[in-house]
């Protein structure tokens, strides 16, 4: 394991000795000290890495993430794995408003709570919250799943097209086209691997399951209350 | 942008160390907010006959001896100041109320910027790190303390428009974020006899506040009340007598961060400010929910 002190080296001190390792180094294993909660910490990592950060983050941890996994032991602020690409961010506390957004692939695991706007654009990244997600999450979600254990808070999946949304406890309120769909056997496969992943015991059968009435894809007058 | 910061100490042990364990959490937000900076610091209650006035003048060389001597002969009471900075924090047994009609009457241009028995505020334009200095916190003692970092969005850069805000005994402001409907709610405080001294919105909302507390409302009602009537996006620290109070608008427009440990609960806009206290990396660390009043330190 590679030692780093962000106390010494600085946000981009750290960032530039990560990016600059070659795709198929043998220094896999990398440590952060003291984030002290700054942001963009290991943003852009573009290699099969392994980074754990020991302490809070700030805004934008694990950004633009490809193939590395990045393991952060406390909170996440503000965009955590904003736009993810491939790869895993696993956050061991909370995490601030829009966590995952915009994400492309890979996994984000948040063990305990996410705020507002968690995985809102998401482009095909999965999520999984251990704790409970704040309102407007999953807005205009495109594509993905996101695995909620706890609650929703309102206006889940405003505007979605086509993300999966799951949800074991209770959902506030759905935003405009939300609805809750049939769990099938292939959504079951799905969470049942995600919550393996995650290393979670919930029951997938105990989730319900949310996405697009597609009712909001083409402007309709019938529906412009709902815009 | 602005920058808000708070901390209260659940652990007297740390009180004397109250102004050196905040400056850097100040400081780490100046890029937030590096056009002004203000403090509510809250120490050496005065005794229950007693009134502590926080007073502010453009002038640092302003003689504020004499305008104590004149409060003490013209109101016939005992008054005592203490200069730090262009402010002056003035104790007296004479009735508050006197006291504010008296400044306004023989020295309008002395700004009351804070009264009550502990609260202290210090506030004026410039980097965070400097303000700090002028008003010698480093040093200073006490139980709580809430801050600002300012970024003018709404009105000028003037000391006046500087945060902490004063809404009644006691009680004072921070806000970061910006209020869409001030200049009409403004026009119905003056009507319930409401004064103003600039054309910022943060004002507005202390004097919204400051009108509802009059009224009988409890901080906590006052507070609720704001979340039906104060129009935009906020987070709101709200500095009490013995604690804090924090409360964000009903989308949570603008960052918020709480933490927690056995020694301290501390409020930030980021949590980098809060990483500079001990302990703060085992810290219970989560984002207040929106249009939901936190407390701490009771009376709300």
């Amino acid at each position: 394991m590679n030692e780093l002190d962000l106390g010494k080296e600085g946000v981009t001190g750290i960032n530039q000795r990560l990016y600059g390792l070659p795709k198929n180094t043998n220094e896999r294993h990398w440590s952060i000290r003291n984030p002290m909660g700054q942001h963009a910490i290991a943003c852009g990592l573009d290699a099969p890495l392994h980074v754990e950060v020991h302490g809070h983050v700030g805004f934008y941890c694990g950004g633009m993430n490809k193939e590395a996994e990045l393991i952060v032991h406390g909170h996440a602020g503000v965009g955590v794995a904003e736009n993810l690409m491939s790869g895993l961010v696993w956050i061991k506390g909370n995490a601030s408003e829009s966590a995952g957004a915009t994400g492309n692939g890979g996994l984000l695991i948040i063990d305990g709570d996410a705020s507002s706007r968690c995985g809102i654009s998401m482009k095909g990244i999965d999520i999984v919250v251990g704790g409970s997600v704040g309102h407007m999450s999953a807005f205009m979600a495109q594509r993905g799943n996101l695995v909620v254990c706890g609650d929703a808070g309102d206006a889940l999946g405003d505007s979605i097209y086509e993300a999966r949304l799951y949800v074991k406890g209770k959902v506030a309120s759905l935003g405009a086209d939300c609805i809750e769909k049939e769990v099938r056997e292939e959504h079951l496969a799905d969470l049942a691997r995600l919550l393996e992943r995650a290393e979670r015991k919930d029951n997938p059968a105990d989730f319900r399951r949310y996405g697009s009435a597609r009712k909001l894809y083409n402007f309709n007058v019938d529906h412009a209350d709902a815009y | 942008m602005c920058g808000i910061v708070g901390l209260y100490l659940k652990n007297p042990k740390l009180q004397p160390k109250l102004g050196a364990m905040f400056k850097p959490m100040l400081i780490e937000m100046t890029n937030r907010g590096p056009d002004s900076a203000g403090v509510a610091i809250y120490r050496n209650p005065v005794k229950k006959n007693e009134v502590k006035f926080s007073l502010a003048h453009d002038d640092p060389a302003y003689d504020w001896r004499k305008l104590c001597a004149g409060l003490e002969k013209s109101l016939k009471c005992d008054a005592t100041i203490r200069k730090i900075g262009n402010h002056c924090i003035l104790v007296t047994n004479a009735k508050e109320a006197a006291v504010e009609k008296w400044l306004e009457r023989h020295h309008p241009e002395v700004r009351v910027v804070g009264s009550g028995h502990t609260i202290e505020i210090f506030k004026e334009v410039g980097l965070p790190a400097q303000v700090y200095d002028k008003f010698d916190l480093d040093e200073a003692k006490g139980t709580h303390i809430i801050g600002h970092t300012r970024m003018a969005t709404e009105s000028a850069v003037t000391t006046a428009g500087s945060h902490p805000f004063a809404t009644g005994a006691d009680l004072c402001l921070v806000h970061n974020g910006s209020l869409s409907n001030h200049n009409r709610l403004r026009e119905n405080l003056r009507r319930e006899g409401m004064e103003f001294q600039t054309e910022n919105d943060t004002e507005v909302a202390a004097a919204y506040m400051t009108w509802k507390l009059r009224g009988g409302a409890t901080l906590k009602e006052a507070l609720e009340d704001g979340i039906e009537d104060l129009d935009g996006f906020y987070t709101f620290l709200v500095g009490t007598a013995d604690g804090f109070a924090v409360v964000r608008d009903p989308i949570a427009c603008k960052h918020a961060v709480m933490a927690e440990t056995g020694d301290w609960v501390a409020m930030a806009t980021e949590y980098r400010a809060i990483a500079h206290l001990p302990g703060a990396d085992d810290a219970k660390i989560w984002e207040p929910e929106p249009a939901t009043i936190y407390t701490w330190g009771g009376h709300a």
